[in-house]
């Protein structure tokens, strides 16, 4: 082995941070670390750092596409990966200098916290239970797939359509989801007029009763759960349907919690190092790579670098209450994060603009000035986390036709025609019958439709 | 927190984890190169071309189709400080932040990586399985061919359809045994992977020795209509049809004659380069096509010593006073060719009944055969039907 430390040395410094971990008041997880090259590092981020999980292609699409990537320097290569697991699993590249192998450890406590204390991680996902849960889905799907009567053929079509649809679930992270005798109760109750202290003088008005038997009961966003409930599917499949759907309530709080989680993990490695004193040319390798790390990325944002300011700001705002930052990142998550603490300074200095397109160029329509940050912080909550998801809505079935009615919340955002079209398709299979999507182009009402 | 974090260094063991991934991933982009062959074949800078050279095609990767929102939205990025309002900018946009790396939220335009695949492979993978049918041993077989695929031992290298499977199972076995070896010479006995699948290296092929035989003289003639009511769009079916012929015959027989005929209301004998490049007008009268090929059939290529193959390609839309004629050298040909095989390009419109539906009528042998196109995804179905003829209906049939 080529590299200049051994393990023995890596552990020292571990029990430095974790010293430090300790002493700054983070609560993580125990941690596991695996020493792993490139290779397998590329496969660990093919498969979300999940061991074990599925066959599909789109795994194979990803590793290619990140090798691809990393061959024509396209991004930088990984230097740690870190999954929500208790205990916390976290890779460190065998490549990495000791300062990077030192830095993305205390980078990871940071993560390992906030996987631990986040409202969305903890009452969202099971971490105890990751690991497990992705190796049995793992061993369902291959008994489908080798399943004399069903096969890889036919798993992998169920497969490709509920990947099309997997970030179409229930989204209240960590919130219950009413049952249907519960949703029924509340629509009663809703129909009915509420109690009038005069109800003589006051007869109430024709009251509608709500249609116990309508289907869905309420506008349905959950659109993996509605199909595994109502489609004519074959059991493997609905199971198919659901384990799609179990995953992807798993890596939810991820994607609500982006900007956050790398800027929580930033801020940590951060302070935990300059409280480590590391010798000199160590800290000057630190500063270098901690700069390039949290890096404007231009014309586009840089997660790492907008988290890290947030937190930053906050921490020194609230050196009277050193508990205000925890609070912080224990209840927040993007959406909420950014449009309570960035603030006008923070928009001037991370240089944020607003973009449109205007017919095939972009124009910018907002800078950070006192009458444009607004927009900017408004625009840029709306965009984070689930807001770059479109909700798609299970309106009505049609029970003649067997149709399907989907309704697009509209938020003032354009559908990607081609891509909802193709995805209508993949519904349409599931369902076994005509499906139509209500949305609007250019401010005007657009019906899409698909067959199986 | 009271044990302090675990550290582990990785042990492979050669194991390949995305292998079965990717190369399914691989299999499904070949898949769709092959559906999109018509465009492929029809590019104006392929055809023509020969067969010694070699193109990049670059393809785009399999799509994963999400709702996701289109570019009329509004965006943040972080700037340089300079910028103003109105200000026009390039570069955002396409790159927007991208979700938590788990694919949420991937815009459309981030299946940047292309696959590329040479005409070459694109040949292999295409002919693997097609002969010309109803091949005859003729007296006087003078050609002599390498095709006769002789299995000659394993390779590392080779296309799917020659993959070895046994040897294959076997170096994985032999891989998986080295691995448990290894680790058990260590201390800490490791059980084997509850799965262990194929890697790369494991793959081995099927070598084919290329062996010269003796076989039958061929000659495969090319008609094509080049009169004025082929447009553009007609012609691209009707040339990438025969370019992918000519891809054939290059690719299966070393020694097979080609003759390229264009014929308007007269047809001639034309060198492949004309054939493939040059557009003409006029009527047309499809029996000057045929004529010709009799008359060269007459001159130079004897049936008695030859196979003779003549496809056409037209859009049907024949003088109406020369549909007996046709139809009567049409059944000259059919009596004297191996097989005939006529294309014809369907447009939406076309005044009265097209050759296709004469010939159908009246044209009763089974050495006859008439394929329709519509666009450029019919030419390979359109293609494989023709040559796959013999092989559904006549494997009695003398075949070599």
């Amino acid at each position: 082995m080529s590299r200049e430390y051994s393990l023995q040395e890596l552990k020292k410094w571990d029990e430095q941070i974790e010293a430090l971990v300790k002493e700054n008041g983070l609560i993580p997880y125990p941690q596991e670390f695996e020493i792993c090259d490139y290779e397998e590092m590329i496969n660990y981020e093919a498969y979300l750092g999940m061991p074990a999980r599925y066959p599909h292609w789109s795994f194979g699409k990803a590793y290619e596409r990140k090798k691809t990537f990393y061959r024509y320097n396209l991004t930088g290569l990984p230097y740690e990966m870190v999954i929500n697991t208790n205990p916390c699993l976290a890779y460190l590249m065998k490549d990495n200098t000791l300062l990077l192998q030192i830095l993305t450890m205390a980078h990871v406590y940071g993560h390992n916290d906030f996987f631990r204390n986040n409202r969305m991680f903890r009452d969202g996902t099971r971490a105890d239970l990751a690991l497990e849960m992705f190796k049995s889905h793992g061993q369902r799907i291959r008994s489908y797939v080798s399943d004399p009567g069903i096969g890889y053929v036919k798993v992998e079509r169920i497969l490709d359509a509920a990947h099309a649809l997997r970030l179409q679930v229930y989204r209240q992270v960590g919130e219950k989801r009413l049952n249907e005798a519960e949703i029924k109760e509340r629509l009663l109750k809703k129909a009915l007029p509420p109690s009038q202290e005069h109800p003589l003088l006051n007869p109430p008005a024709n009251i509608q009763p709500p249609d116990l038997n309508a289907i869905p009961l309420q506008p349905e966003e959950d659109i993996l759960w509605f199909l595994a409930r109502y489609a004519p599917l074959k059991e493997w499949e609905k199971d198919i349907l659901q384990i799609v759907r179990e995953e992807s309530f798993y890596f939810l709080p991820q994607i609500e919690t982006k900007i956050m989680n790398e800027g929580w993990a930033s801020f940590w490695h951060y302070h935990l190092l300059k409280q480590l004193e590391l010798p000199q040319g160590l800290y000057l390798e630190f500063m270098t790579w901690h700069n390039r790390v949290i890096r404007p990325h231009e014309g586009s944002l840089n997660p790492y670098q907008i988290g890290f300011a947030i937190f930053n700001d906050l921490a020194e705002k609230h050196r009277d209450n050193p508990n205000f930052i925890f609070q912080v990142r224990e209840l927040e998550r993007d959406a909420s994060f950014i449009r309570r603490y960035l603030t006008e300074e923070l928009c001037r200095r991370l240089n944020l603009f607003e973009y449109r397109k205007n017919n095939r160029d972009y124009l910018i329509s907002e800078v950070a000035d006192e009458s444009g940050w607004q927009q900017i912080r408004d625009t840029l909550a709306n965009q984070v986390g689930l807001g770059m998801v479109p909700n798609i809505r299970v309106i009505e079935v049609k029970k003649g036709e067997n149709l399907l009615c989907l309704e697009h919340e509209w938020e003032g955002k354009e559908l990607q025609i081609k891509y909802a079209h193709e995805t209508l398709k993949y519904i349409a299979q599931l369902w076994g019958g005509k499906v139509r999507l209500k949305t609007q182009v250019r401010n005007t009402g657009q019906i899409l439709e698909a067959e199986p | 927190m009271n044990r302090m974090a675990i550290f582990r260094e990785q042990k492979r063991g050669g194991r390949d984890r995305s292998a079965e991934d990717r190369s399914r991933h691989r299999r499904l982009v070949e898949e769709v190169i092959k559906r999109n062959l018509g465009n492929i074949i029809a590019e104006e800078s392929i055809i023509g071309q020969n067969q010694g050279k070699i193109f990049k095609i670059p393809i785009r990767g399999l799509k994963e189709y999400q709702f996701i929102y289109g570019e009329n939205r509004p965006g943040v990025a972080a700037g340089k400080g300079e910028e103003k309002r109105g200000q026009r900018i390039s570069g955002v946009g396409d790159k927007r932040m991208s979700g938590s790396g788990d694919g949420a939220g991937q815009g459309e335009g981030d299946e940047i990586y292309e696959t590329e695949i040479t005409l070459e492979e694109l040949v292999n993978y295409l002919f693997e399985d097609l002969n010309l049918p109803f091949m005859e041993r003729k007296k006087l077989s003078l050609l002599e061919t390498e095709s006769s695929n002789k299995r000659w031992g394993i390779q590392r290298k080779g296309i799917p359809p020659r993959l070895a499977k046994k040897r294959t199972m076997v170096e994985r076995i032999k891989r998986m045994k080295s691995g448990q070896r290894i680790e058990s010479g260590q201390d800490e006995i490791i059980d084997p992977p509850e799965r262990f699948p194929f890697s790369e290296n494991d793959l081995r092929y099927q070598r084919l020795k290329e062996q010269l035989r003796p076989e039958s003289n061929a000659v495969v003639i090319c008609i094509m209509d080049n009169s004025g009511s082929m447009y553009l769009s007609k012609k691209f079916i009707a040339r990438s049809f025969f370019f992918l012929l000519y891809q054939f015959v290059r690719y299966r027989y070393v020694n097979v004659e080609l003759v390229f005929i264009n014929h308007t209301t007269v047809a001639k004998e034309v060198n492949e380069d004309d054939f493939f490049h040059r557009g003409e007008s006029g009527g047309t009268m499809i029996s000057s096509g045929y004529e010709k090929a009799l008359e060269i059939i007459a001159e130079r290529f004897s049936p008695a010593i030859w196979n003779i193959y003549a496809f056409h390609c037209s859009d049907g839309d024949n003088w109406p006073e020369d549909n007996d004629k046709a139809l009567l050298k049409a059944g000259e040909l059919c009596g004297i060719c191996n097989l005939f095989g006529y294309g014809e390009i369907v447009s939406t419109w076309t005044p009265g009944e097209t050759m296709s539906e004469i010939f159908e009528k009246e044209i009763k042998v089974r050495n006859f055969l008439s394929v329709k196109m519509g666009s450029k995804e019919d030419i390979w179905p359109a293609f494989k039907k023709l040559l796959t003829i013999a092989e559904k209906e006549g494997r009695d049939e003398p075949r070599i």
